[in-house]
């Protein structure tokens, strides 16, 4: 359990096109229940639950049980932590060259 | 029943107690992860808390409906300083710990009555950064992301 959300469980929980499309049906929609769910998806209800059990080890799917239901939602958090590992750096300098470039510009007028 | 609705979960290795603080009493370590933002309460059921900005904006503000340290945090939650906001009303998080191996496990859990909702579409996209930054500074003791909306990213 201390390895949940960790970087090779991600990856390969992103590496299959039926969990990206779990992914995308929660984006455009959160809190869906299993049977919701199975509606889009052209597989079984069981394929189904395992591929939401390995995203939910990849931490990309939180429930959250509501009465007798169990609602899937689309979570973030290590996607950004990827965008930080791999992007957020590469936009540093870009970032640094637009805000100089507006202090310069906004003390020329003032 | 419309409901709009948010769960973010973080794994952070730390324990319950030392997040339970960085998430509301040490308002110094909560600026660090927060982009200069800190909570202000007594952390007690019944107590107002208020969201201050850096520059001393009141952005949210609300009540402490259940407060069970270091385990969960129930609180009635109001956008303040945006009209559209403020007036879809009250909202709710719950913030729970829950210690899981070497970790605790954080879910933040933001609901409201209506949907859609602009305040659920506005705090979902900053509590990502937040959280991302908490787990950073509680591990390594170094932040990851040092604005929270740079200048160039059109928002």
């Amino acid at each position: 359990m201390a390895d949940r959300g960790d970087t090779d469980t991600l990856f390969k929980a992103l590496a299959d096109p039926s969990r990206r499309r779990l992914l995308d049906l929660l984006h455009a929609h959160d809190g869906r229940t299993l049977n919701e769910l199975c509606e889009h998806l052209d597989m079984t209800r069981q394929g189904v639950t395992q591929h939401l059990d390995l995203l939910e080890a990849a931490n990309l799917v939180a429930t959250v049980r509501r009465g007798r239901e169990k609602l899937h939602f689309l979570n973030p958090v290590p996607l950004q932590e990827i965008y930080e590992r791999w992007i957020a750096k590469f936009e540093k300098p870009r970032l640094k060259a637009i805000s100089e470039l507006k202090k310069r510009l906004e003390t020329a007028n003032g | 029943m419309a409901r709009s609705t948010f769960v973010y979960v973080t794994y952070i290795r730390t324990t319950p107690e030392r997040l339970w603080s960085a998430l509301t009493t040490d308002v110094e370590f909560m600026k660090q992860y927060w982009f200069g933002t800190h909570w202000d309460s007594q952390w007690t059921a019944g107590s107002p808390w208020k969201m201050v900005s850096s520059s001393g904006l009141i952005s949210d503000a609300g009540e402490i409906i259940e407060a069970d340290p270091p385990r969960r945090l129930v609180m009635r939650w109001q956008h303040q300083n945006k009209p559209e906001l403020k007036a879809e009303g009250a909202s709710h998080c719950t913030i729970e710990l829950e210690p899981i191996g070497t970790t605790v496990k954080l879910a933040i859990t933001h609901t409201i009555e209506r949907e859609p909702s602009k305040l659920i579409e506005a705090v979902s996209g900053g509590w990502p950064k937040i959280i991302s930054n908490l787990k950073s500074l509680l591990e390594t003791g170094a932040i990851a992301l040092q604005d929270a909306y740079p200048p160039a990213v059109s928002r």
